[in-house]
């Protein structure tokens, strides 16, 4: 009884109504038959010196049910049962606990040598803990549990999970619950029981269940006709859902390169494509955004470690300030004097990226900085068995998006943005009608940096931050400036996306190397037989 | 009047720098210079970075101690900036112009081969500290890091063994270059002597530097959901392994699913990764910093006061790893070798080195095999733990003597297990 007790008790703490506790008691009323104190021989295996011997242990202990032994398992799984003398003991912050009864040892014993694990123990201990946990009266504990069960569930499960799944009362959940229990009946004796799970398997897009029932379809694994039939429909079925999950993510990925060559370009769009500036050292200005991250980092971890995860919120304004400085600085003392010279623009340039990079050096250091990203970027969603979007990828295709309705505000919709509309497609009448054309220059070279910065921003949450960073991205930059068409925004967008979805979908079938030889050639291709890229401008500017 | 002023004032300043130069010169002969030719920019910073810290380490040790022969060791170190040719002529610059006795250097092995005909024709001595993929003896050479049967064999024997999860099939995933290639070679026939069908293997490359691993996963994932358990090899090198590992993370693809077992990867290069999504993925070398014995305890103190005297970045996280004892036993190999031969000259150094012996951090004496240039070391399985250290899963019992040239590449049994012109 004391198990229970001491169950009961913590679940109060940590949920206090009323209706949780009803759920409690129901809990316990369930699980009451097998709570007996865990078996002491069953413990001590757990450390024993064969993995055989150690997981028939752990399967033991899943088959109890028994949350006193969810409580041994899980602390075995972090790391926390340790061996003292004879006794198997759980460590609990700095309490240590007798595993087998729960009771806190006073004082703690001595010379404690934890049990490890590898990965084949840590695999049978996650589908035990999972099996324990479809009890648990979390919703989102047992969502998660009936989660990492699909697809892996086996026939020994199939009690427990029946039991499970009459309990359930989420829809949601239920629907992975009968899943897992159709999978677990696949190996059932009897033939109508497997013609059921192979027809209620046909839902689910899992890899692995795939191959169970694509192994049903042979004449010596299956001897019932009716479900050989019905396992190859659902095969057809699981397997048009997987391909449906591969190309999916493929675009996505696609996409998110895309918003990276994008982010990373936009700003050359302006400098390069609105200005006719060709900057050598854009690189170096994404670089001085990524660098500006870091630095609002340290800022943080240093002054307001609370708020670590919102240091990238912070860096933003940062990055782009810095980098427009930067740009500024560049094309007072250095570019206004260079303009309508290009070849000495782009040796001048060249320079400055250098000096650029040697600057971040002795700033920094040579060696890579980290980067964390935050808490809230970490991860993924699964949206299906066989596509995760990782969290990050996503915030940066969202920050894309935002950073080019930025872009299209300023540069359409604000006077700043009609007066270098303006410059650049007439110098001389817009000076006349009193634009300060220099000074619009210096706005506009400063804009195109900044943006540049935002793209370092975005890079330095999936790429390494280091001196010479910026030096893969030049290339890139000004592919997709060029092909999308210089003097158009709205080109490099397409490029961007058009270019990322392309360089994708050829790495999964030739490998990145090919891949980006193949983009490569495309493009000298395509520059040779449209010039003027994707969309050129029309009209009598054209021609300047 | 002037001008004779200006002659004595140049007949004493020159005889000033005379005395300068002569007691400079004084100085240098008291020394033993030694060159240190690591990458401290570039894509490969991320590790060698460290191996410079480590020689500097080991030589102010040797210094405080009385130094090789009562002479001082005095170091040069020169950064080839993860730029395969500048290898070699910093090397050249090393051996003709610093007259160096010895280089400890090199990580990948691009940058081994680049500089080799360099210290062939200047019969110079470079001290190779990392693990790579054999096929290679050379006089002027000694590999102090692990040949293929030291560490890529071993791991893959785990991988299929129970305990590392029975795998069926495998994915070779590495950066684009000599040591990736040839080491997929050497496994692919090593598989196939395993009974291990074409189709269960599946070899991609990534060129350095690469950062966009969505790809590559999303490859693995659906290679390994064909049914039969998959593991995955991993020879990426440098700065990659950041977003691969960030990725891999991010993809919930877990070790219990899919094991990735890095023969590149160590405590330094995870420094930069959350490890928590990692736990369980592998790493096969002849050390890791979480070893319990006395040597090693040695070891990683020293590292960590060295860290902090130097003022490293995160000095207080610092961390140990395979090359870099690597590279601690063949500066104190090569002090032993100098003592015995009373030179530093490099054939006397090299006929000295055979069977030289040390006890390492890895708690076992290795030795320098009498022949073939290679230590025999012990071999370490470990799996990542959530605080980025590695948890030793399997080991070999003791040292295992180095074969260079792999059995699994045919040909190789004709050939000498020591280098020419010895």
């Amino acid at each position: 009884m004391k198990p229970a007790a001491g169950f009961g008790r913590r679940f109060f703490l940590s949920h206090d109504t009323m209706k949780s506790a009803l759920f409690a008691l129901l809990l316990w009323l369930i699980a009451a038959p097998s709570l007996a104190v865990l078996d002491p021989a069953t413990v001590k295996q757990l450390a024993a010196e064969e993995s055989d011997d150690r997981i028939a242990a752990i399967r033991k202990l899943a088959q109890t049910a028994d949350p006193e032994a969810l409580r041994v398992l899980k602390a075995l799984s972090e790391d926390a049962l340790h061996v003292a003398g004879d006794r198997i003991v759980a460590v609990e912050g700095d309490r240590v606990l007798d595993a087998i009864s729960g009771r806190e040892l006073k004082p703690a014993p001595e010379n404690r040598d934890g049990i490890t694990i590898n990965n084949r123990i840590r695999g049978e201990l996650s589908a035990a803990l999972a099996v324990l946990r479809l009890f648990d009266p979390d919703r989102q504990t047992r969502l998660q549990a009936a989660q990492e069960l699909a697809g892996s569930a086996d026939a020994e499960m199939a009690p427990l999970l029946a039991r499970a799944l009459e309990k359930e009362r989420d829809p949601r959940i239920g629907r992975i619950l009968s899943l897992a229990h159709a999978q677990a009946n696949l190996k059932n004796p009897d033939a109508a029981v497997r013609l059921a799970a192979v027809k209620a398997l046909g839902e689910s897009g899992n890899p692995n269940v795939k191959n169970l029932l694509a192994a049903l379809t042979d004449k010596n694994a299956e001897p019932d006709e009716k479900v050989r039939i019905e396992a190859a429909a659902s095969v057809r079925a699981v397997e048009s859902r997987l391909a449906f999950g591969d190309n999916a993510g493929r675009v996505f990925s696609g996409l998110s390169l895309g918003s990276i060559l994008l982010l990373a370009a936009l700003g050359l769009a302006i400098t390069y494509g609105v200005m006719g500036v060709i900057n050598m050292a854009h690189g170096e200005l994404l670089m001085v955004g990524a660098y500006a991250t870091f630095a609002m980092q340290t800022v943080f971890r240093n002054h307001f470690p609370g708020a670590l995860d919102w240091y990238v919120a912070a860096a933003i304004p940062a990055a782009f300030f810095a980098a427009a400085l930067v740009g500024i600085v560049m094309e007072r003392t250095v570019i206004r004097f260079l303009y309508g010279r290009p070849l000495e623009t782009l040796l001048a340039t060249w320079g400055i990226s250098l000096f650029l990079i040697q600057a971040a050096r002795s700033l920094f250091g040579a060696q890579n900085v980290e980067v964390a990203n935050p808490a809230w970027m970490s991860g993924g969603i699964e949206i299906a068995n066989n596509i995760v979007l990782p969290l990050n990828r996503i915030a940066i295709v969202g920050f894309s998006l935002f950073v080019l309705a930025l872009v299209w505000v300023l540069m359409n919709r604000t006077r700043l943005g009609m007066f270098v509309r303006a410059v650049t497609q007439n110098r001389p009448m817009a000076g006349c009608v009193g634009v300060p054309t220099g000074r619009m220059d210096t706005l506009a070279f400063g804009l195109g940096a900044g943006i540049a910065g935002l793209g370092g921003v975005a890079l330095s949450q999936i790429a390494n931050v280091g001196p010479d960073m910026g030096q893969g991205y030049i290339v890139d930059s000004f592919m997709v400036v060029v092909l999308g068409g210089v003097g158009q925004l709205a080109g490099a967008v397409w490029a961007a996306l058009g270019l990322g979805v392309v360089t994708k979908f050829l790495e999964g079938w030739t490998g990145a190397v090919i891949a980006k030889i193949v983009v490569l050639v495309f493009i000298i291709i395509f520059i040779q037989k449209r010039p003027q890229g994707l969309f050129a401008l029309k009209g009598r500017f054209a021609e300047n | 009047m002037k001008r004779r002023h200006f002659i004595k004032a140049l007949a004493v300043s020159a005889s000033i720098a005379a005395i300068g130069a002569a007691s400079f010169y004084a100085h240098a002969a008291d020394t033993i210079k030694v060159g240190i030719l690591h990458s401290l920019s570039g894509t490969m910073a991320i590790s060698e970075t460290a191996l410079k810290e480590t020689a500097l380490m080991t030589i102010a040790e040797i210094n405080a101690k009385g130094g090789v022969m009562g002479r001082q060791l005095e170091p040069v170190v020169v950064d080839p900036a993860s730029n395969w040719p500048l290898f070699a002529e910093k090397s050249r610059q090393l051996l003709t112009q610093d007259k160096v006795a010895v280089v400890f250097g090199c990580w990948t092995s691009v940058s081994r081969k680049s500089v080799l005909p360099v210290f062939k024709e200047l019969n110079g001595l470079l001290f190779y500290p990392v693990q790579y993929e054999g096929e290679e003896l050379e006089k002027n050479v000694f590999y102090t890091g692990a040949a293929p049967n030291q560490q890529a064999i071993p791991a893959v024997e785990y991988l299929m063994s129970k305990d590392g999860g029975s795998a069926k099939r495998f994915v070779l995933l590495g950066t684009d270059y000599v040591y990736p290639r040839t080491t997929n070679k050497i496994l692919r026939a090593f598989l196939k002597s395993k009974g291990v069908a074409e189709a269960d293997i599946m070899e991609d490359y990534t060129p350095f530097g690469h950062s966009d691993y969505q790809t590559i996963i999303a490859k693995i994932k659906k290679f390994a959901g064909e049914g039969k358990k998959t593991a995955v090899i991993s020879t990426i090198n440098g700065d990659s392994n950041v977003p691969f590992y960030k990725e891999l993370g991010n993809a919930g693809l877990k070790a219990t699913d899919v094991p990735v077992v890095a023969f590149s990867v160590g405590e330094e290069e995870l420094r930069g990764v959350d490890t928590r999504p990692l736990v369980g993925h592998l790493a096969a070398w002849n050390y890791f910093m979480s070893l319990k014995n006395g040597e090693n305890d040695k070891f990683i103190k020293m590292y960590k006061d060295w860290a902090k005297k130097q003022k490293l970045p995160n000095a207080d996280k610092v961390v140990t790893n395979d090359p870099m004892e690597a590279t601690y036993i063949g500066i104190h190999m090569w002090k032993q070798a100098v003592e015995k031969a009373k030179s530093t000259d490099v054939d006397k150094v090299i006929a000295a080195m055979a069977g030289q012996k040390i006890k390492a951090p890895s708690g076992f004496e290795v030795k320098m095999d009498e022949k073939n240039h290679h230590l025999h070391k012990p071999v370490f399985i470990g799996e990542v733990k959530a605080d980025g250290q590695f948890n030793v899963v399997w080991k070999t019992k003791g040292p295992v003597k180095a074969a260079p040239w792999s059995p699994y590449i045919p040909g190789n049994d004709k050939k000498k297990d020591e280098p020419d012109g010895k």
